[in-house]
């Protein structure tokens, strides 16, 4: 088609080649193009938070960018936390203290935690609130994913 | 309570109650879960919706053909298609308006379905829906509960006449001997607002149509499929076993918002059987905020008849709930829903009702987490304190005064409700030590000296669950009941199997939305038939061709804990009972001698006597010849459980319209900033009875959502509209849910009465503080605005609004 371009991204670690529309939305090009479906929509106006992806290591909503403008990046999804068939310590940390219900915000919150944590590896509960307040959750009322957060820090400062 | 109802034993369990980590979590956790958006089926297209920008107007014509020949698009379909290919949904009203899964002739509300583009994607289908021109005259609108049923108010549904879908009276005890007794009548007007539980993940459906075998295949997010699987079929007109719906194994949230997606399942329905093709449809967030579903939103007029030392002894309540452009099922069910414990935690005998339900120009409604039991409590625990100021009572010391006494259970309830166990003293109490009241009411003093605005608020609430679906049939009087056919059941299926290796496997059909109900199942198996929770699968979704399921199904109601949970209970109860008539044949033994100890079938007193729990499955499943005489071959057990307290309505219109009943009180402490209205919470005690614990670490995670949930509804959510009936709120921006930033800190305590009619002693547990935080955080800035003469008779407390009551008071002095 008219108008496609094509871009190079690296998502948690594998390079991907692909044409794209220019108006297709990074979130769309992730769960569509590359099945990447971890990475969830909630409102598609950047306020729930659902979508959170860490480009370039910073935390963005892909569903504000286009893919086009991913060209070049590397991102990390939720995809790209556990691996060799092993929870990554902030994913335990979530499950030991039950800090998701339905998990549809949850692969935003770990983004979110997971960023925090990289730059600040021992947060107080107030870091923590601010930090994942971009990401809205309306089962767990927001405690157990503090809780978690918390208890994940020395885990991942061991790590 | 009738002899005749069951009563369960409750023995001591090894799995039940400890926190188990989640089965659903490894999947959630990194990105393998299933949800809607993620079902993608071969050769299947997009659809987009197009919406009416008008609150009141009549269509003069739709013209699509520019949008037709738009590259990529497949097909349209339009209100004309939708009148001729489907009927209106029934409702149970006595006139229902003729309500069709699209606008046929007149749009009632922005944001109703207009048209729906079907195209090779979303960006496509959303292109050309610019391309649709329609030709609106719009029409005068009403937004106000009130102003609806002035005779002057713009008629919604010209079939009906008035705005006025439902009206009745009733009359529980003897109100006017009440007001005779009375030392005072005191009064208050209430006005509950409109707002949603917005679930993360928005409404989706991918449906297909097969014109030879004329059937349809479904895929939707649906927390059912309940009653409403039915009314589906209604309105395509089609026989029920002929749609099936499948639902993903994960739902992004439900809260009962979700209910209100089944007129979008008629519509995408349609617009794949006019097309042919396999039509996704994925809600967007704009959309879910103008159109999907909202809480009812209720205006309340009580009365409480009390004596000087407290006791009220009857109220007298006019309630006008608002269900939008339309009404649809299960409305006008928010009016009745909560009948049973209508007078909550209190021996009030004496109960005078005159229920309405309007329609304006304003979104639809659905169940929303609590449903009903937010807006009845907003008044009721609101009214209480409107009494106890009156007579000068400590607003904690007029609900002990007036609560049912543990030795008073089972207690039967003026409208019917068999509330089945409580001990509302206790939890009150821990309540009240947890915010260390005395002390408090110390320190608010102290702070008004200083001129502070500190508040004091509690709401004390009795939590039904597991509703008896009787109640919908309310809407009609006694006279009409009789000539129809009664409803009444909470049934609930569950199938447990052994397989010929020895492991089990349950199959429900809960639906869950995060509840983690797939863990709590096998804690259960695991504890009844002796095996570890790991050796435990489930599988737990709706497919209405596969599943065992009845007309009640759903997660709604927190129906699990009490329903679902007796079902599994007695499923593997059967399944026991099966393997120890096939372990006695082979044994040579009695069955009465029998006992299982870890993972074997024992004779007592006899240790070689015994066998493997996996050999007697194995004989089950691969030596049937050697299974005692007619008996089925297999390890396959079903139950569908229904509660026995599930009756009809009588004909003094009481009715047990839930069937177990948790309790709990909320205590907040506040301070309002004087000057910005400002709302800040100091302290927060929440403390519930939902029986016997299931899963600590579960019910921690419902009670703090519940918390958020009532909290948004108390101070920032609301579905706002203008004067000219446009939605202010049709994004996250406007329509604010709680962040982590203001979830406060919580301090939840548990006290455990178990119900003895359920298998394990649990009570529901799932909407739980959605009911009672609107009340008490109105009841705590209602004490701290007391000092300046502002009264509290509305929600959400924005500051903006609050402010201005401030100031409004400051004028009139």
């Amino acid at each position: 088609m008219a108008g496609r371009r094509r871009i190079t991204v690296k998502v948690n670690g594998v390079e991907y080649e692909r044409e794209v529309d220019p108006k297709r939305l990074l979130v769309d090009f992730l769960r569509d193009d590359l099945e990447l479906i971890g990475t969830h929509v909630g409102c598609e106006h950047g306020f729930c938070g659902a979508c959170t992806v860490l480009f370039n290591g910073r935390s963005i909503r892909s569903c504000l960018m286009f893919a086009v403008q991913a060209d070049g990046a590397e991102i990390m999804t939720v995809e790209g936390l556990a691996g060799d068939g092993k929870l990554h310590p902030l994913q335990e940390a979530f499950r030991e203290h039950h800090a998701l219900q339905c998990g549809f915000c949850t692969p935003g919150m770990l983004m979110v935690a997971y960023e925090l944590l990289r730059d600040n590896p021992d947060p107080t509960e107030e870091e923590v609130r601010l930090a994942i307040a971009g990401v809205l959750c309306r089962c767990t009322g927001y405690k157990q994913i503090i809780d978690a957060v918390i208890a994940a820090a020395p885990k991942m400062r061991g790590k | 309570m009738p002899e005749h109802l069951k009563t369960f034993e409750h023995k001591k369990r090894n799995w039940v109650g400890k926190p188990l980590k989640r089965k659903e979590d490894l999947r959630l956790l990194t990105g393998r879960g299933t949800f809607m958006d993620d079902i993608r089926l071969p050769d299947m297209k997009h659809a987009a919706t197009l919406r009416s920008p008008y609150p009141h107007a009549w269509i003069k014509g739709i013209n699509v053909s520019e949008a037709l020949n738009f590259p990529g698009v497949r097909g349209i379909l339009t209100g004309e298609d939708v009148a001729k290919m489907s009927n209106p949904f029934p409702v149970g009203v006595p006139v229902p308006p003729k309500y069709y899964c699209c606008a046929i002739d007149k749009v009632r509300f922005v944001g109703e379905p207009v048209a729906v583009v079907v195209a090779d994607d979303r960006y496509v289908a959303e292109d050309a829906l610019d391309l649709i021109t329609v030709d609106y005259e719009p029409l005068p609108v009403v937004m106000d509960i009130e102003e609806a049923m002035s005779p002057e108010a713009p008629v919604l549904h010209d079939n009906i006449g008035s705005n006025i879908y439902s009206h009745r009276f009733f009359q529980y005890g003897d109100m006017d001997k009440a007001y005779k007794e009375a030392d005072l009548v005191v009064k208050g007007k209430f006005h509950f607002p409109k707002y949603g539980s917005t679930p993360i993940e928005t409404y989706g459906v991918i449906a297909s149509y097969n014109p030879f075998s004329e059937e349809f295949v479904i895929y939707n997010n649906y927390q059912g499929p309940f009653v409403n699987h039915s009314l589906v079929a209604i309105a395509l007109g089609i026989p029920e076993n002929k749609m099936r719906w499948i639902v993903p194994t994960d739902i992004g949230g439900g809260f009962g918002t979700k209910t209100g997606l089944y007129p979008s399942i008629a519509l995408i329905a349609l617009a794949a059987k006019k097309t042919g093709m396999t039509v996704k449809w994925i809600e967007d967030r704009r959309e879910h905020l103008l159109a999907s579903a909202t809480g009812t939103d209720r205006v309340t007029y009580m009365e409480a008849a009390v004596k000087k030392d407290g006791t009220i002894l009857g109220l007298k309540d006019k309630a006008i709930d608002n269900t939008g452009g339309y009404i649809r099922a299960p409305e006008p069910g928010c009016a009745y829903r909560s009948t049973g414990n209508h007078t909550g935690g209190y021996q009030i005998r004496n109960l005078d009702r005159e229920v309405l339900v309007v329609g304006t120009n304003k979104c639809l409604t659905a169940p929303n987490r609590g449903y009903t039991c937010q807006e009845l409590y907003f008044s009721l625990e609101r009214m209480i304190d409107l009494v106890a100021s009156e007579l000068g009572m400590d607003t904690a010391e007029i609900r002990f005064k007036n609560f049912i006494q543990p030795d008073q259970f089972p207690y039967t309830t003026a409208t019917g409700g068999i509330y089945d166990a409580g001990d509302y003293q206790k939890v009150f109490q821990m309540a009240l030590d947890k915010i260390d009241y005395k002390k408090m009411r110390e320190e608010q003093r102290k702070a008004r000296e200083q001129g502070r605005l500190m508040g004091i608020g509690f709401s004390t609430v009795v939590d039904p669950s597991v509703t008896n679906i009787a109640y919908v049939t309310l809407a009609l009087t006694p006279e009409e009941r009789a000539k129809g056919h009664p409803k009444s059941g909470s049934g609930e299926a569950v199938i447990i199997k052994m397989d010929p290796l020895g492991k089990v496997h349950v199959i429900a059909c809960t639906n869950p939305q995060g509840q983690g109900h797939d863990t709590v199942i096998s804690q259960i198996v695991a504890d009844e038939l002796g095996v570890h929770p790991d050796d435990v699968t489930v599988s737990n979704v709706v497919d209405t061709h596969d599943r065992v399921y009845s007309i009640t199904t759903g997660s709604y109601s927190s129906r699990f804990s009490s329903v679902v949970t007796t079902a599994v209970v007695t499923a593997a109860r059967r399944l026991t009972e099966k393997m120890l008539k096939i372990a006695a044949h082979l044994l040579e033994a009695n069955v009465k001698e029998l006992e299982i100890q870890e993972g074997k079938i024992c004779v007592k007193g006899s240790p070689d006597k015994s066998m493997q729990m996996r050999h007697v499955a194995g004989t089950a499943h691969w030596n049937q010849a050697a299974l005692p005489e007619g008996m089925d071959a297999g390890l396959y057990e079903t139950c569908l459980y229904t509660m026995p307290t599930s009756q009809p309505p009588d004909e003094l219109d009481r009715v047990n319209s839930s069937n177990t009943y948790g309790f709990m009180a909320e205590a907040i402490v506040v301070e309002v900033d004087p000057e910005t209205g400002e709302v800040k919470i100091l302290k927060w005690a929440s403390v519930h009875d939902a029986g016997t614990i299931l899963n600590p670490a579960l019910l921690e995670g419902q009670v703090m959502g519940s918390c958020a949930h009532g909290l948004g509804g108390s101070l920032y959510e609301e579905w706002a509209y203008d004067e000219n009936g446009q939605c202010i709120t049709a994004s996250f921006q406007d329509y604010l849910v709680p962040t982590a930033m203001e979830v406060p800190k919580i301090d939840i305590g548990h006290v455990e009465i178990p119900s003895p009619i359920t298998a394990l002693g649990s009570k529901g547990a799932g909407e739980s503080s959605c009911m009672s935080v609107p009340a008490c955080i109105g009841n705590a800035i209602a004490d701290a605005l007391a000092p300046l003469g502002v009264t509290i008779s509305e929600l959400p407390l924005s500051p903006n609004k609050i402010w201005h009551l401030i100031q409004k008071a400051k004028k009139k002095r």
